[in-house]
């Protein structure tokens, strides 16, 4: 089985992933996934989980785009630019 | 070409990185998996010349670093070999073609090792040759790959440290001890200057092309020789090549051209150690046969 390993190189930084160990159990993915990734002080903390286990997302399809969730859903840049331009028009 | 491998070409090509279930052509896929498969191969090879001296290290201290960097290569070529088997070829493949001498390992590592002086100069020599080609493979297009070596160039530079410590310590010492780094260093110029291949021409390398390696052969060499002749002068050693100079206007070394035929003929299975050291591979594979089926039957 694979195990997935993620690190967390100090408290308080987020998990990272790692890179992965092939083992026949948890109890051998744990010793594995300590002598790869922790064995040298480079972590504080570890997180082994099946491959399997992980639910994986890809697609982020946005039917009713919703832009306001988004930045590109806050064209300022344009607005700021034609703002700018009507009060230098008012003060002439 | 089609349009798609022209498209991820130039994808590549812009500094684009490619994950396992991406979509990428036959050749990349095929070039990427050989060369990473080679790389694996060689980090697990490469434990048994230093393996040889575990027994015969001069304190408990080089016993323990020299177990340590062994225990290091090998856990580089399980992560290795773990991007390998997302590509497809499980690991018990790897090992069946790298003994059965279908696959191939470094150069470096089907050499005799025959004093101390030379686990001094793998150490600190082999090691600094390899990490220049590792830490250019830190912007491999193919993102697992170049992940992994991220952890694996961070390890690489203990082992220098822990080669130059040999080396500095035995140039300290009596003539005899300088005169034993001297000889290997005699011994291992030729296999160095070949460590990084022949000169392929950049826009003829395929490994350039598609990105998996991000500086060509010769590149690699100048940074070698930039990098380690002056400290290898330093400690009043003499390196074997009396057409080795620095051209100042250019910034290129000259050197005495490496033996490519040696490399090719050492690369493909006939090296001086090839032979013993694949039949100890093979003999520790039977040897563990069982703790494996017992494993994966638990």
């Amino acid at each position: 089985m694979i195990y997935e390993v993620f690190r967390q190189e100090r408290k308080g930084q987020a998990f990272q992933h790692a890179g992965s160990v092939e083992a026949a159990d948890e109890h051998f993915a744990e010793s594995y996934a300590r002598e790869q990734f922790g064995r040298r002080g480079e972590s504080v903390a570890l997180w082994v989980v099946e491959r399997g286990s992980i639910m994986r997302i890809e697609e982020f399809v946005d039917e009713l785009n919703r832009n306001y969730h988004r930045v590109d859903g806050y064209p300022l840049k344009e607005k700021l630019k034609e703002a700018r331009e009507r009060a230098v028009a008012r003060d002439r | 070409m089609t349009e798609q491998e022209q498209g991820f070409l130039e994808y590549v090509q812009s500094g684009g990185q490619v994950e396992t279930d991406d979509w990428m052509p036959d050749e990349y896929r095929a070039r990427l998996r050989k060369f990473i498969e080679m790389h694996g191969n060689s980090e697990l090879m490469g434990v048994l010349p230093e393996r040889e001296w575990i027994l015969r290290a001069p304190t408990l201290q080089r016993k323990l670093a020299l177990t340590a960097k062994v225990q290091d290569e090998v856990g580089h070529s399980q992560l290795i070999y773990r991007v390998v088997e997302d590509m497809g070829k499980p690991r018990a493949q790897c090992l069946a073609d790298l003994v059965s001498g279908k696959s191939k390992f470094h150069n470096v590592f089907h050499y005799p090792t025959k004093t101390w002086g030379d686990v001094g100069v793998i150490a600190w020599l082999v090691d600094a040759a390899a990490i220049i080609s590792q830490k250019a493979l830190l912007k491999c297009s193919y993102a697992p790959y170049a992940r992994i070596m991220k952890k694996i160039c961070w390890e690489e530079s203990f082992h220098i440290l822990h080669g130059r410590d040999v080396i500095l310590t035995l140039m300290n010492g009596t003539d005899d001890q300088r005169g034993l780094v001297q000889e290997a260093l005699d011994r291992w110029w030729g296999p160095l200057m070949q460590f990084h291949g022949n000169p392929i021409p950049a826009d003829e390398d395929p490994m350039l092309l598609w990105r998996i390696k991000s500086q060509g052969n010769d590149e690699a060499r100048q940074q070698f020789l930039d990098g380690y002749v002056p400290q290898i002068r330093e400690l009043g050693l003499t390196v074997p090549d009396p057409e080795l100079r620095k051209d100042e206007e250019t910034g290129r070394w000259h050197y005495t051209e490496p033996d490519w035929d040696e490399l090719m003929s050492v690369v493909t299975g006939h090296g001086p150690k090839t032979e013993d050291r694949l039949d100890l591979r093979r003999q520790a594979r039977e040897n563990s046969a069982w703790v494996r089926s017992v494993l994966l039957a638990a």
